[in-house]
């Protein structure tokens, strides 16, 4: 039976429970050529993206880990053990009433529909590996924005996806590009026609509810010329015993003048490895912007990047990364410029608890022959504990004379006199540490938009709550 | 009994012992003074009266109207109406004064029971005049660049903000020039009332012109060696530290 009493076992934030599976698709445990041919089936994907997966399949196990720089615990991922395809094997729904019972609850106790009523233009739901819930506010609909799930973009609007779809992350960017290549399914897919501002975010919500599972959505926004769209991601699973792994690939398309903002709420269980892939293109004039918060996993490596194209585009990468006691947060940012006149920014702030360990790695490239482009790179680093680590590897080549770029890094440390001089005014430990961290990112939270910056501070409190006594 | 009652009380850092049997009372409404030299274990006791794990107390006892201090975590004694103005207080770069203090105030409410804004800007801006300080204040991070004057008048803010039972002011007085100590001498004495016990730690007699005690003491190697009335004070200037150590050995050999 399903019940709220015996299915749920919190224990940390309100992201870890569960409730048994209901699903009628599987593509059962381990990767094998199999595998990747019953997804395609059950999807009815069109010959192309047939070859374009076992293309990804290939690449992926040609490929090595890449341990050579990047973390050894990565080689704890047992991909044999992995299961990578679980859906219920229906659309998506455009009524919440019609999503079934128990991801219906899941979504309602993680205050998904709430907030779609309060403040935001579209949602779209993701329950394991496939979309339960997808619905945009009427009048967005109405301006032509396109907001459905991958899989109903793949089948409803095959030319404009095939256009973009792995032209800014191609299959063998990366091993792990490589692997959702293969096996990809769900993420969000978004069309804003020429001019449309979309006033409110759009949010996709990635929940991973099944133990053994990998999820691998895959998201592909295009904002047409003059353009202006928000989206905004979360995602959470349950702590199993086993690793989940998450391995995404995110590509955004700016064309001229547009505008694209991307916001994750990463708020994963202790025991996934987040390996994803996130770069945006942006034309003449347009600005991708990543506002990356990292809470939770076992390991993340994550680098947003942004291609500036066009003259006069501009990238900009807002990360916050929390690692906690156990947790590797490997993140950063490249900024990759093609073009006179182009500008970036990262502003990167990790903070690191007890063991957990964050790594900064940033890469800002500038070709020689380009002229008047410019970038700003600050990360800092806050230390909880004396056991806590950060190390930070920035790569930055500028060539040519006419560029200009900065660079400035810091790292502090919450020291035991601070905590002692705010318990003396009635805060507890926990709260002392929070408030210290809050402060730490209080000038790049600012720049966030309100709600995900309300959103933001709690999951921090929270994190603090249990690292402390 | 409404006050901080300090009995008979040992500490020690590592293996030296730096108070060695201080009996101390300050009842609520009382201003009591207590000068010593340097090194004589004032700012110590204080840190003790605060919780700061970095000291031990081998014996003796502290109690704030009859609870017994020394068994509580340093956010509860706070919670609970013991306040520390601090002699070097920290930096906590990134939260502003006003949200430190709502965060504080707000540790002070029962779960669930949420601090009300207005009112409580009302009362900082409020305390702000009477500090002579400028609004805009409240939005600087907690003691980020301050000035020693600034820093001194910061904590004399949160004193007013949070309206303790108990205040221990450590040396408040250090690193102020004569307008600075005014200032904060008026903070002070504005905050004075039956419902406030306040024992200010001093080393020279100058900030007592300005906050004039109920009574003092004087505190050499860890032991109060005198105590009196307000002109105890006046005669310590004059006489200097040696005279009251003379008292010192007198309280030893007639014990």
């Amino acid at each position: 039976m399903k019940t709220d009493t015996t299915a749920i076992d919190i224990d940390r934030g309100k992201g870890d429970f569960f409730y048994p599976e209901a699903h009628v698709r599987d593509a059962g445990t381990g990767l094998s050529e199999r595998t990747v041919r019953y997804i395609s089936d059950v999807k009815e994907d069109p010959d192309w993206v047939r070859e374009f997966r076992l293309r990804g399949l290939k690449t992926f196990l040609e490929k090595p880990l890449p341990t050579h720089w990047a973390s050894k615990d990565l080689e704890a991922i047992d991909f044999a053990k992995i299961r990578y395809y679980l859906a219920p094997g229906t659309e998506p729904k455009r009524s919440w009433d019609e999503v079934p019972d128990d991801i219906k609850r899941t979504f309602e106790r993680l205050g998904i529909p709430e907030q779609e009523r309060k403040f935001l233009a579209g949602v779209e739901a993701q329950f394991d590996s496939e979309a339960v819930y997808s619905n945009i506010k009427k009048a967005v609909g109405e301006q032509g924005v396109i907001f459905v799930g991958s899989t109903e973009g793949l089948k409803h609007y095959p030319e404009i996806f095939r256009k973009w779809f792995g032209k800014v992350i191609p299959i063998a960017d990366n091993k792990f590009s490589a692997l959702n290549s293969a096996v990809f399914s769900g993420g969000s897919f978004i069309y804003v026609p020429p001019g449309v501002k979309v006033k409110h975010p759009l949010q996709a919500y990635f929940r991973i509810n099944a133990e053994n599972f990998g999820q691998f959505e895959r998201t592909l926004i295009i904002a047409d010329e003059g353009s202006e769209v928000t989206y905004m991601e979360g995602c959470t699973a349950p702590k199993f015993n086993t690793p989940t792994l998450h391995s995404a690939v995110v590509e955004l398309i700016a064309l001229k003048g547009a505008k694209i903002q991307y916001i994750t709420v990463q708020n994963w269980a202790s025991n996934v490895f987040n390996l994803v892939t996130k770069r945006g293109l942006a034309q003449e004039n347009a600005e991708v912007k990543w506002i990356d918060c990292n809470i939770g996993s076992r390991l993340t490596m994550k680098y947003p990047s942004v291609i500036m194209k066009g003259r006069k585009a501009r990238g900009e990468v807002l990360s916050i990364a929390l690692a906690n006691d156990g947790q590797h947060q490997d993140t950063g940012a490249k900024m990759i410029h093609a073009a006179d006149e182009t500008t970036s920014n990262i502003v990167s702030k990790s903070i690191s608890i007890g063991k957990g360990r964050a790594t900064y790695r940033g890469l800002v490239h500038v070709p020689k022959h380009l002229k008047h482009c410019k970038n700003n790179t600050e990360c800092d680093a806050l230390l909880i504990n004396a056991t806590s680590r950060t190390d930070t590897y920035p790569a930055i080549t500028v060539r040519g004379t006419g560029n200009a770029v900065q660079h400035e890094a810091s790292v502090s440390q919450v020291s035991a006199e601070q905590i002692f001089y705010m318990q003396q005014r009635g805060l507890t430990e926990a709260q002392a540490m929070s408030l210290s961290v809050n402060g730490f990112v209080n000038d790049l939270v600012r720049q966030f938009p309100m709600e995900y910056s309300v959103e933001l501070k709690r999951l921090i409190e929270l994190e603090m709550e249990g690292s402390v006594g | 009994m409404k006050e901080l009652n300090i009995e008979n009380l040992h500490i020690t850092v590592g293996d030296q012992e730096i108070v060695r049997g201080l009996t101390l009372r300050v009842p609520r409404g009382e201003v009591h003074a207590l000068m010593g030299p340097n090194g004589s274990g004032k700012s110590t006791l204080a840190k003790v009266l605060a919780g700061h794990l970095d000291y031990q107390v081998t014996a003796g006892k502290v109690f704030m109207d009859g609870e017994n201090l020394l068994e509580l975590e340093p956010d509860e004694r706070a919670r609970r109406g013991l306040f520390m103005a601090f002699q070097y207080p920290s930096e906590i770069p990134g939260v502003t004064i006003a949200n430190f203090l709502r965060a504080a105030l707000q540790s002070r409410l029962p779960e669930g029971e949420e601090l009300e804004a207005t009112d409580y800007y009302a009362k900082l801006y409020e305390k702000i005049e009477l500090l002579g300080m400028d609004r805009s204040f409240t939005s600087r991070a907690v003691n980020e660049g301050f000035s020693g004057g600034e820093k001194k008048r910061t904590e004399i803010l949160q004193l007013a903000i949070l309206e303790p039972k108990y205040a221990v002011l450590d040396e408040t007085d250090s690193g102020l020039d004569i307008d600075a100590l005014k200032t904060v001498a008026h903070g002070v004495n504005s905050l004075r009332g039956p419902d406030l016990g306040i024992l200010l730690i001093t080393h020279y007699q100058r900030l007592l012109n300005y906050i004039i005690p109920d009574h003092v003491h004087v505190m050499v190697a860890g032991r109060i060696v005198r105590s009196g009335r307000k002109e105890l004070a006046l005669e310590l200037e004059e006489r200097g530290y040696d005279w009251a150590r003379e008292g010192a050995f007198e309280a030893v050999y007639t014990r």
